[in-house]
Parts: C-alpha cells; structure tokens; sequence
C-alpha cells in the first residue's frame, strides 16, 4: 500500500497544488465569474503554502517506486519558485483588472505552471519528468497569449508554442534514444548505464530540450520575442519561477543522470558552450534595445549563460553556486518585472526603456530601487547579484573553466554598459510626464526586493551555508 | 570589544546620506518650480563630511604611532570564511584622513555652484565617501573589491549629472575602462581565495602563491590598478572623465580615487607576489617613464586647463609607479608621500580652475591672461600650486618627486634619467599655463570685472595651501608614520 509518510517527504507540495488546482476548477465551473476577484490571494496564498510545505518537508524523499524523489536541492528550488510564483500572481491582479481579463483562469493556471516545476524538480524518472515539463509549458503557452484580444499577446503564445513544442519533441526523442540505451527511464538506470554513442546522442537532444526551457543560446530565440508580445505579469513570472525550477532540474539530470565520466566529458564541453553562447547572445542582443522587456529578455538569456557556468562546473562545484546565483536573479528580476508593471500611463502600459528618463526626479524611491536592483542583476558590488557571480567565478575557477570565466568577464562588462544606460536614462535625461500610480502589491515588490538584495549582501552567512550544506548533501 | 572607530569613519557619511534622502522623502519633494532646492541640505551634508573628519581625527590619536603592523582591527564573519576585516597601518591612516579632509572642502566649493538637484548630489558624495574611505581600511580581499567598485556608481552619477557638455560619454567610458580591469582582479580575487583557503589580507601575505600563479595573479591585478592609476596607455578615460566631471567630482577624482591604484600596488601586488613584481619591475618602469614623458608633453599642448592638469596627474603617478617599483625604503616611502602630495596638490589646482571656471564659465586657457591685475590673492595662490606642481623644495612636490627618483635611481638610472626629463617638461607646461592665464596684459573686456577669490574659495583652497608647505617643510611628519608599512609593503620583497 501507500506509504503516506514517503509520499508527503516526497511531493507535499505537489499535492496541495494539484488539490487546489482542480478544486479551484470546479469552483470556478460553479460561480464563474464571481470567484474572478478572490482566485488571485487564493492562489497566491496556496502557492506560499506549498514554498513552506517544500521548507518544512526539507530534506525530501522518495515515493512511488522511484518516481518521484526530492531533494534538498529540489527543495531549495521550489521554495524559491513556488514564493516567487506567488508574488507574480499578486503583481498580476492589478494590472489584469485594469485590461479587465482578471480572470480566475488566470491563477488556476498558474498554479498549475507551478505543479509541473514542482513535478519536473521532484522528478527521478524521464517520464515523470516530462510529465512535468508538458504541465508547465502547457500552462506557460495559454498564459502567454492571456490577452487573447491583443495580437502581440496571441503571437507570443504561438510562437513559444510552435517553438515550445518542437523542443519538447526534442526532449521526447532524447528521452526515447536513452531509453532505448539504457533500457530504463529512471535517473538511476540512466546513470548506470554504459555511454555509448547512441546514448550520448539522446542525451544531447535532452540538452537541447532543456536548453529551450532555460532559454539558453541558441534555443534562446523565442526569449525576447515573448518577453515583448506576453502581458507583463506574465513576462514578471516567466522571467523568475520557471527559470529557477528548470535550470535546477537542469543540473539534476545532468549530474544525476549522466555520471558516467565519458558523459560527463562531453556534457561539460556542450553546457559550457552553450553557456558561452548564452552570455555572448546576452551581452550583445541587449545592446540596441529600445523595449525595456525585450532587454530584461536578453538579460535573463546572458544570466542563464552565467548560471549555466555553474552547472558546467559539475555536481561538486556547481550546486552551491548555482543556488545562490538564481536565488538573486530571481530576487532582482521580480523586483525589475514590478518596475515594468509600474510604468503606465494614461491607461495604458509604456515599456520603452525611455520613458522611464528622469524617474529620479518624480520617483526617487522608485528609481533608486531599480538601481539597485539593476546594480544586483548585472553582479556590480553593492547587491546580493555580486555574491552571485562571484560564487559562479569560484565554481568556474574550481572545475578549471579558464575560457568561460574569461568570456564572463568579457561579457559583464558589455552587460554593464545597456544596465548603466537604463540608469544614465533615469538619473541623467530630463524628465518625461509622471507614471499613474499603481497598486501596492507591484510598489512593494519593488521595494521589497531591492531592499533584500541589499540585506542579503550583508547577511548572507545563514543562507550561504543552507546553499553549501544542500550542495554537501547532494556530493554525499 | 572596543568602539569600532574605522567602521564609525566608514559608515558615517552612508547614515548620513540615508537620512537625507528620508528626511527628503519625508518631508517631500523640495524643489521650487524654477529647479532650484533648498541650499539647507549642502550644509546638512556637509555636516555629515566634517563629522567624518572629526572621526577620523579621533581615528588618527587612537592610532598607535610607535606600533607594529596593522591596528584598530574589526572582524566580524560575513560568509563562508570571509571576513569583515578591517584594519589601518601608517600608510591607510593618512589616506583616511585625505579623503575625510578632501571631501568637506569638495563639497564646500560646490555651495553655489552647483544649483540644481543638489539632494542627489550631497548623497552621491556622501556614498563616494564611505567606499573611498572603506577601501582604505579594507583588510579583506572581497571587502576590498566590494568597496573598490561600489566607487563607480556615486562617480558615475556626479560626472553624469553635473558634468560638462560631454559628461554622458565620460561617464560612460570612466565606468566601463574601470569595470573591466577589475573584473580581472575580481576572477584573481576568486582564484587567491580558493588556493589560499583564505581572503584574508595579513594571511595572504605571509602565503607564498607558485611563481607560475603570481604571473598571472599580478597581472589581474595590475590590470586593475594600472587602470585606475591611471598608468600610460590606459590613462584615456582620466582627461575625459576629469574635464566633463564638475569641479568636486574632479578634485575627488584626482585627489583620492587616483590613489586607490597606487595603495593597490604596496597593499596587494607588492607583498602578496613579490616574485611577479621583480619580473615585471622593468616593464613598469618602461611605461612609467613613458608616462612621465609622454603625459608631460601631451599637457603641454592643452588649450583647456583642466585637461592640462589631468595630464599633469597621469605624469605625477608616473612618478609614483617609478617609486613603488624601485623596490627600495626611500622609494617607497617618496610614493607614498607622492600620493599624499599629489591629493593636496591637484585637488587644489583643480579648485583653482573651478574658482575662475565659476566666474567665466570657460577652461580655454586662450580666454584668459592677465588676471593678475584683477585677482592678486588668486595669482597667489594659483602661483604656490604650481610651484608645488613643478616640484619646488619648501613644497610638498618636491619630496616627492625627488625621493621617487632616487629610489628609481639605486634600481634603474636610465629610468630615474627619464623622470628627470619629466620634472623639466613640468616646469615648461606648468608655467606655460601659469604666464598665459595670469601675466599679461587682460585682453578679454569680460576679465575686467572679474572678481578676486571669495571667502568660501579661500575656506578651500588654504587649508590645501597650508598643507602643501607644511609636509614640504617637515616631511618626516609623514615618513615617521609611513615607515612602518612601507617596510612592511617591502618585507617580502627582501625575503624572496
């Protein structure tokens, strides 16, 4: 019979989640539209509770005959994408009323996207996990093209989808050729298995499956696309939660599954360039942007080039780093995505990186906070960003990645320069018009975050050490 | 645990910038309809800056002159093994008290000429004040970087916002030139922390790092410091950023961010891989030499004041390479002492320019002449700093200059040989300057009416005055303090 303990170890979270999901289906089937307004702190609130179920049920299990097993690494990642998942959907509320498509769709399926992160980081198993995958991107491509009434929004949908689909294929084949090599989906009959050609072959069509989901050059193409056409709230989620979960199970499979030292060999060398693509593509597609979405879209692509490094540093290395890397980028892109969500005028939405010139004089709090949080995205000193990076450096340097620390630093710099023009554009150019105000929830993400980029900097010994025990913990 | 003083001296002008900015937030926006803002919060700021000062005196008393090694230690555990270690020896402790004397009098010249969103202004130097004296204490390397590169930011935006017409490009080019050298240092940083099992200034340099590693760990390193020197070829943000920045940021500039690459150099490079630093002890004064000579004669042909000056800052740290590298106690402690020198010396000279810049509202020295006839004490003073500049005895820029060169003599005379030629070109271009701006008949109808220094200029420029002559007179009041870590920066050296 079941074993409810291992079970609840395991997937806690994940059965709150998918209790309330179909729940709130029902409901919503029951009293439409009327249930519009109390869905968002409903699910916000569900998607807390199942970060602090992934807290308390910390070090994880195993249930299912192997199907699922958590980590603390799995762990880490959903407390981190399940909060943030939750502080987008509080973000969104407003800014959906005021386009009035608040509707309960909206949250539900959010807080299906966040079953499939949870599903994908508890997975040990390749069909859990593309089980997984599909939840997530399913929900993904629908709240893409949320505003269905708006042609950038349904384009965007299309085009994660069509692109979405054809590297799920690529998963699925991947996963099929490994299978057939194997002759097993678990992690565990995966890792035992000899590496032979064919097996490497699938295994690369797994890395560019997973590729696409992190949004990693070359696969990264849809990314700036999307971040423009899809509505802001959902651009702020896209950018934080899926990332994290996805880049953890990311280095999951790839130091769980594939091991083997020949399959490590040639999984380094392929991360590492896709890294280096990344942080390239990043560095340099941002530059002539003029859309602020469309930037932060090129500079989520080049700090996933950065976390790839960690995950090309290999398992003893690269967990610690990894955590504490995304943990920022998370942190500092909510906290930019309210700074998105903030700027409006006029009843409609501006996102030209210069309408926000002269922000110092109208909204000094406001302006100083996306300082701050640009200061942290792009790893400057000052801001828990700079821990970041340099806890990625100290991976790179430890696996001996000579060419990607270079190519890092190379690639900071350029970043530094389309980071600093949004400041220069704030503190430097004359004034535009004032933005309308807008709700609390989007003003005190902003804030919030900022804020706690700054703490974190100086307090982050506790956290540090939760990174480098989940990261011990994972060796042993 | 005693009264943390250096983490007083840091951090007081940050709480002080904080409560401006809420105190503003508080009582909201200020700001009259014609731009302009309550002058109330220069003074407040300033307050905050002399306050510094007078923690950083009281820093200075509870300093043990006759002890050994570093003192006033704070530690506190940050993250993983590294440490919020703080610390001062001789040569930190009169750098503090530098940047805590040039601050107030940055922040007093700008009263009245800077009219327009003076809250961010007062912060903005207030930040610069905490990293610049945060980077002086700093005896952990991470701390070290973090407070070296947070610099950037508030300079970034005093050039950019109160600049010259050009300020967008300088600011940009200050930013970016810096940023990538130190991010080589940060990657040195990374790799000293990992091979050593500490970031920890004192242990690092008792580790001996393989002399493969060092090569490329000085590099990074130089990489850094040659940058933010700034040393010949790399010194082509310096006249831009120093022309575009207002008078403040260039006299904070020239005074004390241009020494951070210098202290770099005894701190870090010098004892840490002593074996690199001989390696590349000829390279270094190749390009130091050329520095001199070359920086010399590009600021000869200056028609804008303040870039002639900049150029004068890129040869007068020539000077301080040659003697930081001469691998010698007297040229080491003529760097130092250059250092010092050099912040009273072109901070003044830049106020000077910014004394005539307020009242014409041009650099281009053709616009001037004669302003003697008008302006006696300024033809004065302006006549002390160039002297100084020049490097004649009874001023500060001599001993400089002169111990510099003896200690580059015992290593190397060929280089000592060229620096000499630059202490002659500094006399050419610095008079130069001098008799075409203030000899003369007064050709330009504006001069006529032109006004003598005020007394807020005077408050300024005479404690730098008296600085000047004072260390030239009794420059053992410096040496007696510095001895202590210009040995120390040397020790290794001897060893190896």
């Amino acid at each position: 019979m079941f074993d409810i303990e291992a079970i609840l170890n395991a997937i806690a979270p994940e059965l709150l989640l998918a209790a309330a999901g179909l729940l709130g289906v029902t409901i919503g089937a029951l009293f439409g539209d009327r249930f519009n307004a109390s869905s968002f702190k409903l699910g916000a609130g569900i998607l807390f509770v199942s970060a602090a179920l992934a807290a308390f049920y910390w070090d994880g299990g195993r249930a299912f005959d192997g199907l699922v097993e958590t980590s603390s690494f799995a762990n880490f990642a959903k407390v981190v994408s399940f909060a943030s998942a939750g502080i987008a959907l509080l973000m969104a509320e407003g800014f959906l009323r005021r386009h009035d498509t608040m509707r309960y769709e909206y949250s539900l399926l959010m807080i299906f996207a966040a079953l499939g992160m949870g599903v994908i980081l508890s997975s040990s198993n390749f069909m859990t996990l593309y089980l997984g995958v599909e939840m997530l991107s399913l929900s993904s491509y629908v709240l893409a093209s949320f505003h269905r009434d708006s042609p950038r929004s349904a384009e965007a949908g299309l085009k994660y989808f069509v692109l979405g689909a054809l590297a799920s294929g690529l998963l699925l084949y991947g996963i099929s050729l490994v299978y057939g090599f194997a002759g097993g989906t678990s992690y565990e009959a995966v890792a035992d298995a000899e590496a032979s050609l064919g097996f490497m072959f699938g295994m690369v069509l797994m890395i560019t499956g997973l590729a696409f989901k992190v949004s990693a050059a070359p696969m990264h193409v849809w990314t700036p696309d999307v971040y423009e056409g899809a509505p802001s709230p959902v651009v702020a989620f896209f950018a934080t939660a899926p990332k994290m979960a996805s880049m953890v199970v990311f280095a999951i499979i790839m130091f769980t599954a594939f091991p083997q030292a020949i399959a490590f060999e040639n999984w380094q060398l392929i991360v590492g360039i896709i890294a280096a693509a990344s942080m390239l593509v990043g560095a340099f597609g941002a530059l002539p942007q003029a859309n602020l979405k469309r930037l932060l879209g090129y500079s989520s692509i080049a700090n996933m080039g950065y976390a790839l490094v960690a995950v090309a540093a290999g398992v003893q290395y690269g967990v610690g780093a990894l955590l504490i890397f995304m943990t920022a980028y998370v942190i500092a892109s909510l906290g930019l995505f309210g700074g998105v969500l903030s700027m409006r005028r006029e009843g409609g939405m501006v996102e030209n990186i210069d309408e926000l010139a002269g922000l110092i004089r109208r909204q000094p709090g406001l302006a100083t906070a996306l300082t701050v949080l640009l200061v942290s995205v792009s790893g400057f000193p000052l801001a828990f960003g700079f821990l970041g990076k340099l806890a990625v450096l100290e991976a790179g340097w430890n696996a001996g990645l000579m060419p990607l620390i270079i190519i890092l630093i190379i690639s900071s710099v350029i970043a530094m320069y389309y980071y600093l023009r949004i400041v220069k554009i704030m503190w430097f150019d004359e004034q535009a018009e004032d933005f309308e105000p807008v709700d609390g929830w989007v003003t005190a993400t902003v804030y919030l975050s900022a804020i706690a980029s700054v703490l974190l900097l100086i307090f982050v010994s506790p956290f540090s050490e939760l990174a480098a025990n989940t990261a011990a913990s994972l060796i042993s | 645990m005693d009264f943390p003083i250096l983490s007083a001296v840091t951090f007081t002008p940050l709480a002080g910038a904080i409560l401006i900015l809420l105190v503003k937030m508080l009582t909201g926006a200020q700001t009259r309809p014609d731009g302009s803002e309550d002058e109330r919060v220069m003074y407040a700021g300033l307050m905050f800056s002399v306050g510094t000062f007078a923690i950083s005196i009281f820093m200075f008393f509870s300093y043990d002159l006759n002890g050994t090694g570093y003192q006033l230690i704070e530690q506190v555990d940050w993250f993983s093994g590294i440490q919020y270690k703080m610390g001062v020896d001789g040569m930190s402790l009169l750098l503090i008290l530098l940047t805590t004397l040039l601050t107030p009098i940055a922040l007093i010249a700008s009263i009245g000429s800077i009219k327009h969103r003076l809250t961010e202004y007062v912060v903005s130097f207030l930040v610069l004040e905490t990293f610049m004296i945060g980077v002086f204490c700093a005896l952990d390397l991470v701390v070290f970087y973090v407070f070296f590169e947070a610099g950037l930011i508030p300079m970034f935006i005093i050039i950019g916002v109160w600049g010259g017409v050009d300020r967008i490009y300088a600011s940009f080019k200050f930013f970016l030139y810096t940023l990538l050298g130190s991010l080589f240092m940060l990657a040195a940083v990374v790799y000293m922390y990992l091979t050593a099992g500490t970031s920890d200034v004192v242990q690092l340099e008792q580790f001996e790092f393989a002399k493969s590693a060092q090569t490329w760990l000085w590099l990074a390193f130089f990489a850094s410091f040659a940058v933010k020197l700034p040393m010949w070829p790399v010194h082509t943000w310096l006249p831009d950023a120093h022309v575009q920045a207002p008078t403040a940021g260039s006299v904070i500039l020239a005074g004390i961010l241009l020494k951070m690459g210098g202290y770099g150099f005894l701190r870090f490079s010098l004892p840490m891989f002593p074996d690199a630093s001989v390696l590349f002890q000829p390279f270094v004064f190749t390009i130091s030499v050329i520095a001199i000579v070359y920086a010399s004669l590009v600021a000869w042909r200056q028609t804008d004041m303040k870039k002639l000056i900049a150029y004068s800052s890129v040869a007068h740290m020539g000077f301080v390479t040659l003697g930081i590298f001469s691998f010698t106690e007297i040229g080491v402690q003529g760097a130092v002492f250059q250092m010092l020198s050099h912040g009273l010396i072109s901070g003044a000279l830049f106020l000077i320019v910014g004394v005539v810049y307020d009242r014409m509202h041009t650099r281009e020295i053709s616009a001037y002449g004669g302003l003697v006839h008008r302006m006696p004490i300024y033809a004065t003073l302006f006549m002390l700093f160039t002297m100084a500049n020049v490097g004649l005895p009874g001023t500060s820029g001599f001993v400089g200059e002169i111990l510099t060169m003896v200690g580059a003599f015992q290593a190397n005379t060929w280089a000592a040989a060229g620096a000499a030629l630059g202490v002659i070109f500094s006399a050419v271009y610095m008079l130069t300057l001098y008799r075409r701006t203030v000899f003369g008949q007064i050709t330009n109808p504006d001069l006529e009416s032109i006004e003598d220094v005020n007394i807020k200029e005077m408050i300024c420029i005479i404690p730098l005055a008296f600085g000047t002559i004072l260390l030239g007179i009794l420059p053992n009041l410096i040496f007696d303090i510095t001895r202590e870590s210009s040995l120390h920066a040397l020790a290794q050296m001897a060893g190896g």
